[in-house]
């Protein structure tokens, strides 16, 4: 099982290690370093990294490596999904994963990392079990300093069916929020047709009930949902006959349902993006200009949009005019970035101008990306609509919500 | 007011100050005191000199503090072990605490004190707390269990703990048989042989069970478990799957992986006919979709097994190639893995879609991501047949960018499509030609020449152009050179006339100014090809050539179905079995998909065989690998023999034969050396080539009664063959063999005498043998045998010497006596010098020495792949056949053939 993990940030510095059986020496890292300086950028740095006595599993998050050694054959995704688990308490515990934070809250975190192996195997992830045995650092305790963060009863919820939700539960008001969040991935071709685009869709909710609430949500569309993936706490059999989610929930914050819309169905594209990048041979000025308009929004808005482009090496600067938004291109890393704010249909948002090239060289070879960022507030582009949400087992009448809204994952439009 | 302030030190006497500080009487102080004990420990800084005054805070009930020092204890324990005993009592203490978190928190780090000395101390408190009443200190104890037995596992074994973990697996509580499941996994891969995860329906059903309660974590390690469950018939194999198929809804992509992997491995129990199993390729679909919208580590694990899982049923993901388009911004792992499962994936229908993606790719940034890119679009030209047009002139397009690593990309991939289908896209030849000089990689130059070669008869200036190369020809790589020297012997046979200088050049170049072995044999068989035979070195190496395969470096069946039952795990991201790199092959047991075994007897015998294994395999196609060498050598070379493997030749000599003597010829008779025959036939494999020539020419000689008798003076005789290589012999060297002159058994010698000084007084003995062979007369040489020089000596045999039945029949050991030692070496002679030339006999007489032959000593064996004609066993009656010789009344029976 998982045998340490060490904590590297981006100039190679190991500030954390933590082991769960014997000691590692930290010189395993050496190979990891190797990995890194072999791949150019952080993000390409291979996941799994065999040396001569163990395998160095990776991820990059939040610019920290975080980076596990095992020694015996272990389900690599068990190992990086516990990674991503931790990176998530972190955040959970702390607001922001980062060296610093990590460094400041030292003490938690080793008893946090304790508390979640044991002897390599998982214990506690769940991290409302983790939060009882272990209390996130609080502006009063910070101040005061003196009680401790480690609690003395034994989380009660770790032993009952319902293990994600401690018991004797209180609020003056109850509440249950559900955000519908669909980020859209697609490619879009030159000529403006989509080559493929999916809907990666998530429900997450935030219950503050009192008690031992059981709820069932159902939806007015529920065959959208073809390839989902549930929170332990969903009754897989009664979706599987009668396709709506019965589940007692989790104290606060958490994933109800993740879903994906795959290719097939088809998915809408809200925008699209008029463009005309030219280079042409010996002249060292190159056209650009690019537009963005709505397309299916089904009369929502499109805010928030940005405009990224990774240009070409030969490009040496770019002078543009937008037509709204800011714009800036560094010309050391050659990005573009466009911060067009709200699409207005009436007028739509353009970036014109002229690109310099280095004297003399020939055209470049690579067209540039586009990618695309926007958010849709209040509509899921896949269709998927709530019908109701029932509350059983508790007697008070709960506050509901509903948020729906839509999101550009990795839209990318090539030229 | 952070936690950063345990790691200020500004003071020197640091040690000290926290040493008084851990003895205060304040318990604030103290605890304040473990907290920078600790912030020192985790950044590497030795505090273990603190270790009496740690352990002293540990009677404690607060359980902050005890927690820190349990903290301390687990890190410094090793290096203190007889301090570390000191807290040996507190354990045992807490184990007994009535707060179940106290007791599960001492069984839990005593686990982790990884000192013999305490271990036997653990035995008693861990006994109690794997049977406590409170379900979170059984399942600590199970995982403790586990510790233990990494610690020392003869005590775990001694004191009976593994059969109480075996109980856990029925416990009420599912968490418990999810831990009990994984701390008996781990022991068991440190005792492979072991039987300790014995699963019967009983225990499955509980796992089953446990699997819908526990954990995610739990559940990965119970999925695990079930897959190395082998159900003993399809229903079982279906209603296993029924209640595993949930779990690929879980968040959790370990989960889902474990599952696809026990569901991919009972499928293969299952008929096909079954609407369940439609019901399951569909169902196994979108989750690996999902899992490529993850973050990328999971998406590069995924893919890796996604990898697997496309070779072993494709049917699976066919209708989702889009999921794997490659965006831009993806990391280059990722990338590069996507591509390879599109091209997995092209076909037919969607290789437009696909080609369109590549081009895409060609012009991508990332070199790495780009060259793949254009050879996946070769690979997509030699999979699906109908695009390779399209495939070839968008290799010509991006030829045309002139970018130069896509040119030689471009030019590797299209010497592939030419030996997939020559003869037909050849007239891009002159656009290829127009880049040669940009090439400067080995393996671009490589195929390129290999293309001038190939079709020199078309490029007018190939001489020239191959001219050009030859004259770096030491700076080029291998594989150039090899090449090259391919090259210019193929166009020399094609235009003989105005090329001979070129080759002689090249030959020399080769032979005599190379160091690199392969380059020089390379070049001697060219050369003594060339000047034995032109017409044979024509046939040699302008043979036709073995297609290349379509589907490029698939893994091999039987690995393929071994790595199935490893997806998720290391050897599934590798495509290795875990025996291949787990460290020292520890705990590495071959799995094996189940074999279906249908309850209803299924008559469909041609269905059982493992799906996805390609069977319709043409025998004439090789698989391209990387390796070029390789390759070139087998092309060249013609199609590889398919004669009988050489393991018969004799034992003692094979190997030894085949350098000492093979070598020596090589290298003895230098650049005019016109190979002799025992060059172009090694001696090793000249033995049982020559039986097997003899078996079929003398059984027809044998039963062809029609034909006169008398004829067989000029029965075959075998090339001399090396014997006894001069290395083994003190520098005597003996090749020889066998001859049948009208009625009398010859052994036709010939002494070398590779030694310093002159050899005298030889002799000769043999041993016994199967036929009684032995000789007639004394070994004559009549003159000394100075050095350097051979004789060659025709010694009589006779068949009255000792008989002894030798394995195999026909092996004679020969002794050699000289002046200075006696050598021994063994033979196998052919049978046919055993058969009597007046063979003819009577029918009836035939039928009476038949019978006499007792039926003990009747074998019968077959002999495959005899060339006999259809007289052949005619007169063997109802016996099939049979040859008696002189050797006959000797009861051993040698021949017959099956009709």
């Amino acid at each position: 099982m998982i045998h340490s993990l060490f904590l590297i940030n981006s100039s190679g510095d190991i500030f954390l290690e933590k082991h769960w059986k014997s000691v590692v020496s930290r010189s395993v890292c050496d190979y990891f370093f190797e990995a890194q300086e072999r791949a150019t950028e952080a993000e390409n740095v291979p996941p799994v990294i065999p040396t001569p006595h163990h395998y160095l599993l990776s991820v990059y998050r939040h610019k920290i490596f975080f980076v596990a050694v095992i020694q015996t054959e272990v389900p690599p995704l068990f190992v990086i999904e516990f990674l991503h688990r931790v990176v998530d308490t972190f955040q959970d515990y702390f607001g922001v994963c980062s060296e610093p934070v990590i460094k400041d809250n030292v003490v938690v975190v080793y008893e946090v990392l304790e508390e979640m192996l044991d002897n390599g195997f998982p214990l506690a992830t769940e991290s409302n079990i983790l939060k009882e045995l272990i209390k996130p650092p609080t502006i009063l305790r910070t101040v005061v300093n003196r009680s401790t963060n480690v609690g003395d009863q034994l989380p009660t919820g770790q032993l009952s069916v319902v293990p994600w939700r401690r018991t004797g539960v209180k609020y003056t008001n109850n509440e249950a929020y559900f955000d519908v969040i669909e980020e859209i991935d697609a490619i879009i071709d030159k000529s403006g047709s989509t080559i493929t685009a999916e809907i990666q869709g998530v429900i997450d909710a935030c219950v503050k009930l009192t008690g031992m609430p059981d709820l069932t949500l159902s939806f007015m569309n529920p065959r959208l949902l073809d390839d989902v993936s549930f929170h332990p706490c969903v009754r897989f059999k009664r979706w599987e006959s009668e396709r709506i989610l019965s589940f007692i929930p989790p104290d606060g914050n958490f994933r109800l349902l993740s879903y994906h819309v795959s290719a097939q169905n088809l998915v809408a594209i809200p925008v699209y993006v008029k463009h005309n990048i030219s280079f042409r041979d010996s002249s060292s000025l190159g056209r650009f200009e690019i537009t963005v308009g709505p397309k299916q929004t089904m009369g929502k808005t499109i805010e928030g949009v940005i405009v990224t482009s990774q240009m070409p090496k030969g490009v040496l600067n770019m002078s543009l005019t937008p037509s709204q938004g800011t714009h800036t291109f560094d010309p050391v890393t050659k990005m573009l970035s466009w911060d067009v704010g709200k699409i207005n249909p009436q007028k739509l948002p353009s970036l014109k101008g002229t690109m310099s090239l280095q004297a003399g060289a020939s055209k470049p070879d690579e067209n540039p990306t586009i990618n695309l960022h926007f958010k849709i507030q209040q509509l899921a582009i896949s269709g998927l609509k709530v019908n109701r949400l029932d509350m059983y087992g508790e007697k008070y009448k709960p506050f509901k919500g509903i948020k729906y809204m839509t999101k550009a994952g990795k839209f990318q439009v090539r030229t | 007011m952070t936690d950063s302030k345990y790691f200020t030190t500004t003071k020197k006497g640091e040690i000290f100050e926290l040493k008084a500080e851990l003895n205060s009487d304040k318990k604030e102080k103290k605890k304040e005191a473990v907290k920078k004990v600790i912030a020192s420990m985790t950044v590497g800084k030795d505090v273990s000199a603190l270790f009496p005054d740690v352990v002293n805070c540990m009677q404690t009930d607060n359980l902050e503090l005890k927690k820190l020092v349990y903290l301390y204890l687990m890190n410094y324990a090793k290096s203190q072990p007889d301090m570390a005993i000191m807290a040996v009592n507190t354990f045992v203490k807490d184990c007994e605490d009535p707060n179940p978190l106290i007791r599960a928190l001492a069984v839990r780090t005593m686990g982790c004190i990884r000192v013999d000395k305490i271990t036997e101390y653990l035995c008693e408190p861990l006994r109690k707390c794997l049977k406590d009443e409170d379900p979170y200190v059984r399942k600590t104890a199970a995982v403790c269990v586990a510790k233990l037995h990494d610690i020392n596992a003869q005590l775990v074994e001694d004191q009976g703990f593994l059969d109480t973990l075996k109980d856990l697996i029925s416990d009420s509580n599912p968490m418990v048989v999810a831990n009990a499941v994984a701390a008996l996994s781990e022991i068991a891969e440190s005792h492979p042989s072991s039987n300790l995860l014995d699963l019967n329906p009983q225990s499955i059903n509980k796992l089953l069970t446990a699997l819908n309660e526990c954990t995610e974590w739990g559940q990965i390690f119970i999925l695990d478990c079930l897959a190395n469950y082998t159900p003993k018939d399809d229903r079982e194999a279906q209603s296993i799957c029924e209640r595993v198929t949930p779990r690929l809804s879980h968040a959790n992509s370990a989960v889902v992986l474990s599952a696809v992997k026990v569901l991919m491995k009972f499928m293969e129990m299952l008929s096909k006919d079954l609407d369940y199993y439609g019901t399951l390729l569909k169902k196994l679909a979108p989750p690996l979709v999902t899992l490529l919208s993850a973050e990328p580590e999971l998406q590069y694990v995924a893919l890796r097994n996604i990898n697997l899982i496309v070779q072993k049923r494709p049917e699976i993901l066919k209708h989702e190639m889009k999921v794997f388009f490659v965006k831009y911004n993806d990391p280059i792992y990722v990338k590069l893995e996507k591509l390879d499962i599109m091209i997995r994936l092209a076909s037919q229908a969607n290789i437009a879609q696909v080609l369109a993606e590549l081009k895409e790719y060609a012009t991508e940034v990332d070199v790495d991501f780009v060259r793949k890119a254009v050879r996946a679009i070769g690979r997509c030209a030699i999979k699906v047949e109908q695009s390779a047009e399209r495939c070839v002139s968008t290799l010509l397009d991006l030829i045309q960018t002139k970018v130069n690593y896509v040119v030689q990309e471009a030019i590797v991939v299209i010497k592939d499509i030419f030996r997939k289908y020559p003869n037909k896209y050849e007239s891009v030849i002159a656009t290829l030609c127009e880049n040669l000089d940009s090439l400067d990689e080995p393996e671009a130059r490589a195929a390129m020449i290999w293309i001038v070669g190939e079709y020199a008869e078309r490029i007018d200036n190939a001489d020239e152009l191959l001219e050009s190369f030859l004259e770096g020809f030491h700076d080029e790589s291998t594989q150039v050179q090899l090449q090259l020297l391919t090259a210019i012997v193929k166009l020399f046979l094609k235009k003989p006339t105005e090329t001979q200088e070129l080759v002689q050049q090249v030959l020399s170049l080769a032979t005599q100014d190379s160091d690199n072995p392969d380059l020089r044999d390379r070049g001697y068989i060219y050369w003594r090809l060339l000047s034995t035979d032109p017409v044979a070195a024509k046939e040699v190496v302008l043979a036709e050539k073995p297609l290349i395969s379509e589907e490029t470096d698939l893994i091999e069946p039987t690995l393929l179905d071994e790595l199935i039952c490893y997806i998720g795990t290391l050897a599934s991201v590798y495509h290795k079995p875990p025996s291949a790199f787990v460290e020292g092959g520890r705990g590495v047991v071959h799995k094996s998909l189940p074999p279906r075994t249908a309850s209803n007897e299924s008559t469909e015998s041609p269905e059982t065989a493992p799906a996805g294994a390609p069977s319709g395999e043409q025998p004439d196609v090789i698989p391209t690998q990387g390796d070029l060498l390789g390759d070139l050598l087998n092309l060249d070379l013609g199609p590889p023999v398919s004669g009988p493997p050489l393991a018969t030749s004799s034992v003692q000599m094979g190997a030894v034969d085949l350098l000492g003597g093979g070598l020596d010829s090589l290298m003895g008779d230098e650049p005019e050396g016109i190979g002799g025959p025992n060059f172009v036939a090694p001696p090793a494999a000249a033995v049982p080539a020559n039986l097997g020539a003899t078996m079929g020419s003398g059984l027809s000689d044998l039963f062809d009664l029609t034909s006169g008798v008398g004829t067989l003076s000029g029965s075959y005789v075998a090339p001399k063959a090396v014997w006894l290589p001069a290395m083994k012999a003190k520098g005597l060297e003996i090749s020889g063999t066998f001859t049948r002159q009208v009625g009398s058994i010859s052994m036709d010698l010939q002494l070398t005498n590779k030694a310093l000084q002159v050899m005298t007084d030889f002799a000769i003995q043999f041993n016994r043998n199967s036929f009684g062979l032995a000789p007639a007369a004394p070994l004559q040489v009549h003159a000394p045998l100075s050095p350097n020089q051979t004789v060659e000596i025709s010694l009589p045999l006779n068949t009255v010497g000792s008989v002894m039945k030798m394995e195999p029949l026909n092996n004679l050991q020969v002794a050699v006596k000289n002046n200075i030692d006696v050598f021994y070496f063994s033979t196998l002679y052919p049978l046919h010098i055993l058969f009597v030339e007046d063979g003819k006999m009577d029918r009836q007489m035939f039928l009476a020495t038949w019978k006499d032959i007792p039926n003990e000593n009747e074998a019968q064996f077959q002999i495959r792949d005899c060339p006999l004609n259809a007289e052949a066993g005619r007169p063997g009656g109802n016996k099939n056949a049979g040859s008696t010789g002189e050797w006959a009344h000797k009861a051993l029976f040698i021949l017959f053939a099956p009709r």
